[in-house]
């Protein structure tokens, strides 16, 4: 059987939040229970509002925070029980992380050469020479030309920074590759270079990719597995084909539908999502997608929802579970 | 006769590196009661050109053009103070980032109640119903007590519906809205566009909507202009351009989109826009469209029926379905 190489199990990431001088602090919970598995070769898509948490659960992959309870094993080592420097070292290689803004993620007072040996020099005992080989197998590798070696961040547009972005996050040969909105920041004739680039990459070192995006355009095209999250929770889970296809929770199927399409008739039907998300210090009772839900009723608003299978999906929702929504569409 | 006509607008920015034409030769007119979106990548002049029209521009800039007429008045001969009577009156701006585009220190209702006293006079409390008002046609719940909220106490999404109220506060007869929803969520998304069309219908105004996104516009806009670096390469009703664009950069544009892609790879278009010191000769395209001769490396096309392009791509004469499905609902 093949071993999964991201394990999450009911991850839980809660931050302190002082609320003033002597008053007691209070928990925001940024990330509440989100498990998954993730395979060689595939992409889980992240998707959700800004707030629902996708950003701190990248943080959590790539091992730059420690979550606060729950399981969570990289290539079959559990990080719970890993406390030893070297090995979480070792560790960290296989993750590594690409960001959202190629401005911001390149030190301007870097050259290139210099950005993607630094990997090299910290975690390998290779000499100069071989670390500049390595560095230049790798800007082939994402489309950069052997000049480029020299030069500075911002001699480069948008899209050639984020391939420096991508050629630094494999440089180290790791196994997973956390995009934190690689492409919301750039033009779409880019955005399509890029995405290009992260799938022909993919394909040719078989990485295992969790894509954070809000851009469901995007998702469609690249994801295998999506995950839809609010406030820190997940809502449905499914493979791409049954989530764009049979969307099952309320929240993704009206996220589906405020998601601009260029091929749509102009009177196609929105649902309409009332209200803004609620503050994640002081989240709602019950499932926390009911001020916001036309199908909330009592249950909703009193205990939360589990995750559970209807219809290949993997959904949280009262409704669902009661056959509220299920025989509405039956109906139709 | 149009609401806003501009002929020829060109706006050139003095840099180190010598003058950078931003913005060259655009044409626009724009009808009453109608929705006109901008579409270009970054640095296509979307913003600059609008920018122009509301004398914005910083003074390293200079703009010329044959023609800028708003509502029978010649903006081009006008002096500053005359300007200012008009812009944030009857044409007025929403930017793109509405937790910047607010000042900080000010509450809401000194911010919206600035603009009525500026144009119309007369003490700020005086317009405070008006004020509430406003706040409670752009969706804001509890608008009473919002009035004496900071910028800050309000999400992104209600920082641009206040944007929005400042900006219908004098009723417009146009509104330009430069990338309104860039910065905001999918869903809050959709609530500001759907109260911009609302607000269009209901208070008659003229829409304008930069953007780069070509879902929106094709979801909101009745006629789409189209730029890429400053040139304005194609011009036509919405409906017609994404199922038949003539240009081939649209053409391009809109089979880079990931709902387009047969396959696993997307359509990408080669290289990048040409920056201040690298624009090529001839079609400013060229370098990047799949369908060049050798007549686009050398001379500059003229723009024939909208379309800036030596060899226009080929109408498709059989009727696409979304124009039948138009003919159908008129």
């Amino acid at each position: 059987m093949i071993q999964p190489i991201v394990k999450a199990r009911d991850l839980q990431k809660h931050y302190p939040v002082k609320s003033g001088f002597l008053k007691p602090s209070q928990n925001l919970r940024a990330l509440a229970g989100v498990s998954f598995d993730l395979y060689a070769g595939q992409t889980l898509a992240v998707v959700g509002e800004s707030g629902c948490g996708k950003s701190t659960l990248a943080r959590l992959l790539a091992m730059i925070e420690e979550p606060t309870s729950g399981r969570l094993s990289i290539d079959g080592v559990d990080l719970t029980e890993v406390n030893n420097k070297s090995l979480s070292k070792g560790l960290r290689q296989k993750v590594q992380m690409v960001f959202q803004d190629p401005f911001g993620s390149l030190n301007p007072r870097h050259k290139i050469g210099d950005i993607l040996q630094e990997p090299l020099v910290i975690n390998t005992g290779l000499n100069a020479s071989e670390r500049r080989q390595k560095a230049l197998e790798m800007m082939s590798l994402v489309g950069l030309r052997e000049e480029h070696f020299q030069r500075y961040p911002h001699m480069f547009s948008g899209g050639q920074r984020q391939r420096i972005a991508i050629a630094r996050a494999l440089i180290l040969k790791p196994k997973v590759v956390v995009l934190d909105e690689p492409v919301s920041a750039l033009d779409v004739s880019i955005q399509a270079q890029v995405i290009n680039l992260l799938i022909e990459l993919q394909q040719e070192l078989s990485l295992a990719y969790v894509f954070i995006s809000h851009d469901l355009s995007v998702v469609r095209h690249i994801a295998d597995e999506v995950l839809v999250m609010y406030l820190g929770r997940p809502v449905e889970h499914s493979s791409k084909e049954v989530l764009f296809s049979n969307p099952q929770h309320p929240y993704t199927q009206a996220l589906l539908s405020a998601t601009p399409q260029v091929a749509t008739q102009r009177d196609r039907q929105r649902i309409k999502l009332k209200g803004e998300m609620p503050s994640p210090i002081d989240p709602p009772s019950g499932c926390v997608f009911n001020p916001r839900c036309q199908y909330a009723n009592q249950d909703c608003l009193t205990t939360p929802p589990v995750m559970e299978l209807y219809n290949e999906s993997r959904v949280a929702c009262w409704a669902l579970k009661q056959r509220r929504i299920g025989d509405e569409k039956l109906a139709n | 006769m149009p609401l806003l006509e501009i002929v020829n607008l060109t706006v050139d920015f003095a840099t180190a590196n010598g003058s950078f034409r931003a913005v060259d030769s655009i044409d626009l007119s724009i009808d009453e009661r109608e929705i006109v979106a901008i579409v270009g990548e970054s640095g296509s002049g979307k913003s600059v050109a609008m920018l122009a029209l509301m004398g914005l521009l910083p003074w390293t800039a200079t703009v010329s053009a044959d023609c800028i007429r708003f509502d029978g008045q010649d903006l081009l001969g006008m002096n500053d103070k005359q300007r200012r009577k008009i812009i944030g009156k009857d044409i007025s701006m929403i930017f793109q980032e509405p937790m910047t585009s607010l000042n900080p220190c000010f509450t809401i209702g000194y911010q919206l109640t600035e603009v009525l006293c500026q144009h119309f006079g007369g003490r700020r409390r005086s317009y405070n119903n008006r004020a509430v008002e406003l706040l409670q046609q752009v969706g804001i719940p509890a608008a009473e007590t919002r009035l004496n909220a900071y910028p800050h106490q309000l999400s992104g999404g209600m920082c641009q519906r206040v944007m929005i109220a400042m900006m219908i506060a004098c009723q417009p007869k146009l509104l330009i809205a430069d990338e309104p929803t860039t910065a905001l969520d999918v869903t809050i998304q959709a609530q500001i566009l759907e109260l911009l069309v609302e607000l269009q219908q209901n208070n008659n105004m003229a829409l304008v909507l930069i953007t780069h996104d070509m879902a929106v516009v094709a979801e909101t806009a009745e006629r789409v202009v189209v730029l890429y670096a400053g040139w304005q390469v194609e011009q036509r009703s919405a409906l017609d351009l994404f199922s038949n664009p003539r240009h081939p950069y649209t053409e391009a544009l809109l089979n880079a989109l990931p709902e387009r892609a047969q396959g696993k790879l997307l359509n990408a278009i080669p290289g990048v826009v040409p920056g201040q010191l690298d624009r090529p000769k001839g079609c400013i395209f060229n370098p990047r469209c799949c369908y060049v001769q050798d007549l686009c490396r050398q001379q500059i096309p003229e723009r024939q029926e909208g379309v800036l392009c030596h060899y226009p791509l080929e109408l498709d004469l059989k009727p696409s379905r979304s124009s039948q499905d138009m003919v159908t609902d008129s």
